[in-house]
């Protein structure tokens, strides 16, 4: 999960990430006194509005949860942070998708080496019937996912916790606050 | 004013509909443990056994691909004329059920392992079903994924019972369909799910595609939505509540790096041999595919193009004929005849597959050599058959005996039976004599009768034309 710090540091991590691009190994310095390329502060994009539809969809998604005004600031400023990528010249770059795309990707031998631990999977379920693993059916599955969701708005420490979905009312309602 | 009349009812004619339908199969690949983990594939387990903690997700496994599973894609790919990919990737798709406990399957989304195949397929038609008819299919992409586990709904209970063993369904099809006028942008799809054999996949598509075409023509449209069907009342039904589309959130597999296939030309010498997947050295090993095997039978025994089809559909049925063939003096062209038609026919009765045959090829390549020594008669032979389908364990030539089935060979006896049969019918005598040559049968038939049809009907009739030129 995201801890957002002030756009500053930012700064410095990018042109920390450039310069170790451009030296290869860097012997420990954290960031580069003479940056090839800086972000202007002033160019930051204007923050893009969160609606009612994109709030809905991403709880959903995700299953956390933006009950309040503070949790929906935190998103619009999460995604202008990431909005920044936008001001990289990728002209003429394959992207890459992986760190490890110039790793070999491991073939296994199709042999049999795991299986039969029933007992010990089945210790970490909080409800079991005869080997099964037991979920509530599919009509409450939603209200069961809710217990994962996570809080998106509680700063250093994330909450866990039976986090109900929000009707579209209590939306609206802070919505209009934090404008 | 009359002829207005007419041209004004032409324009009134609906444009014709072209259905498009795509089908989505998932095939679990033969091998010993699974895609991405060293547990066992096995159909029938108890549950939960035959996962490790890989396949359970628990928190920090990771996956591991199985050379099998790709060895089995690329020899899928190359068999459907696909293009395989040397490089391909793996992606995560997202969502939430309470079988797929990492919230995400890996797949292979952006770019899979073989992409643009295409598909032969002859069946016969017509009204004796010796016409054929071939037409192709384009095979869009073959792609690795993980099965999702079991989900057993007890609703009385309403309890659901989560198994992640997997390897239930060895094949399933989800059928897409739309409509749309030719020369018209394609119509919104319907995804239709729950299909479980051919039969109901044909009837699913084709409910499906009458269903839109009735709602289009009724001035509605069609939603980009999963149906399911029901095979009780023969149609489709909207499945999953409105949520909209299914956003699935695909993302790069950070766990796996790009998969990389090599042939003759492209090989590393850094790699070892275990680590390397050789598309060349794989299609070489490829065994026949069926429409070089058809050809293969019609060339070499003079059979039929639609016996060939048969031969090949059911499982063990082109071996079990083979086998016959080298077995007996009989023409192949005749032992066609015997396998399909009265064997087989024999073993559907009884609903068995050919592996479970009572009468194996020795049996009946026995049997048939019987027939072709003149032994026993065709009628007789398949009478013996039909006895020995049913499976006593006896051999041809014990139930031959025992029903007393054997041709009567000797010249004098029958000589002495066709000519008391003569004696007793005077006036059909007459009648043959004075022209009348459709008789003989009847006489042969008397005769046969007289014998228990025990006589060689070719030997009668010799005997009886001799007497009655006499």
């Amino acid at each position: 999960m995201w801890a957002l710090r002030n756009s500053g540091c930012l700064c410095a991590a990018w042109s920390w990430g450039r310069s170790r691009l451009a030296r290869g190994t860097a012997g420990g310095r954290q960031t580069d006194q003479n940056p090839e390329w800086q972000l202007e502060e002033q160019k930051l994009l204007p923050q893009k509005k969160v609606t009612m539809e994109l709030l809905d969809h991403l709880e959903r998604l995700a299953l956390v949860d933006f009950r309040n005004w503070e949790g929906v600031e935190r998103l619009e400023k999460a995604i202008q942070f990431a909005d920044q990528l936008h001001e990289v010249n990728t002209e003429g770059i394959e992207p890459m998708d992986s760190v490890l795309e110039d790793r070999c990707l491991y073939l296994r031998e199709d042999n049999i080496t795991e299986g039969n631990c029933t007992k010990e999977l089945l210790q970490n379920a909080s409800q079991t019937a005869d080997e099964y693993f037991e979920s509530p059916p599919d009509s409450l599955q939603k209200a069961a996912f809710c217990k994962l969701r996570c809080s998106f708005f509680a700063g250093e420490n994330l909450v866990t916790g039976n986090i109900p979905l929000p009707k579209l009312e209590e939306h609206e309602s802070f919505l209009q606050d934090s404008n | 004013m009359h002829t207005n009349y007419m041209l004004f009812l032409l324009f009134f004619s609906v444009a014709p509909w072209r259905p498009v339908v795509g089908l989505e199969i998932h095939a679990q690949i033969n091998s010993n443990s699974k895609i991405f983990s060293g547990s066992q594939v096995q159909f029938i387990a108890p549950p939960n056994s035959l996962v490790s903690f890989f396949d359970a997700s628990l928190p920090g496994t990771l996956p591991v691909l199985n050379r099998r599973c790709v060895e089995a894609a690329v020899m899928t790919g190359l068999a459907l004329s696909c293009s395989i990919n040397k490089k391909s990737l793996f992606d995560r798709k997202h969502y939430f059920y309470a079988d797929l406990p990492a919230g995400y399957q890996i797949t292979q989304q952006r770019l899979p392992i073989a992409v643009n195949g295409n598909l032969s397929y002859t069946f016969c038609v017509g009204a004796k079903q010796s016409q054929l008819v071939t037409k192709n299919v384009r095979i869009k992409r073959i792609q690795l994924e993980q099965d999702s586990g079991k989900s057993l709904h007890n609703d009385a209970r309403s309890q659901t019972l989560i198994d992640l063993n997997r390897a239930e369904g060895q094949l399933r099809v989800d059928a897409n369909v739309s409509v749309h006028h030719p020369g018209e942008p394609y119509g919104v799809r319907t995804e239709v799910k729950n299909i479980n054999s051919l039969r109901f996949l044909a009837k699913a598509v084709d409910y499906e595609i009458q269903r839109q075409i009735e709602e289009l023509e009724n001035g509605g449209t069609i939603l980009n939505e999963t149906r399911t069907f029901d095979y009780k009342l023969g149609c489709t039904i909207p499945m999953r509540d409105k949520e909209g589309k299914q956003d699935y959130r695909f993302m790069p597999e950070p766990n796996l790096p790009p998969l990389i296939l090599y042939d003759a030309k492209s090989l590393p010498a850094n790699i070892g041999d275990q680590q390397v997947v050789n598309i060349d050295w794989i299609q070489e090993r490829l065994p026949d595919l069926p429409s070089v095997k058809r050809v293969r039978l019609v060339e070499q025994y003079g059979i039929l193009p639609e016996h060939s089809f048969t031969l090949l559909n059911e499982d063990g049925l082109m071996e079990f004929f083979e086998d016959v063939v080298r077995e007996t003096q009989m023409n192949p062209k005749k032992v066609i005849g015997w396998v399909i038609s009265e064997l087989l026919g024999h073993l559907k009765q009884y609903d068995l597959t050919v592996k479970e045959s009572p009468v194996n090829s020795l049996s009946l390549a026995d049997l048939l050599n019987l027939l072709e020594r003149r032994v026993i008669s065709s009628s007789a032979a398949k009478q013996v058959l039909k006895e020995l389908c049913k499976g006593e364990g006896k051999t041809p030539l014990q139930m031959v005996k025992e029903k007393q089935l054997e041709l009567i060979q000797n010249q004098s006896e029958l000589d002495q039976i066709c000519q008391a049969v003569m004696e007793r019918h005077q006036e059909e005598v007459m009648e043959i004599k004075a022209g009348n040559r459709k008789v003989l049968n009847k006489l042969i038939g008397l005769v046969q009768r007289a014998t228990e049809r025990r006589a060689d009907p070719i030997l009668v009739k010799q005997i009886l034309e001799k007497k009655l030129s006499q």
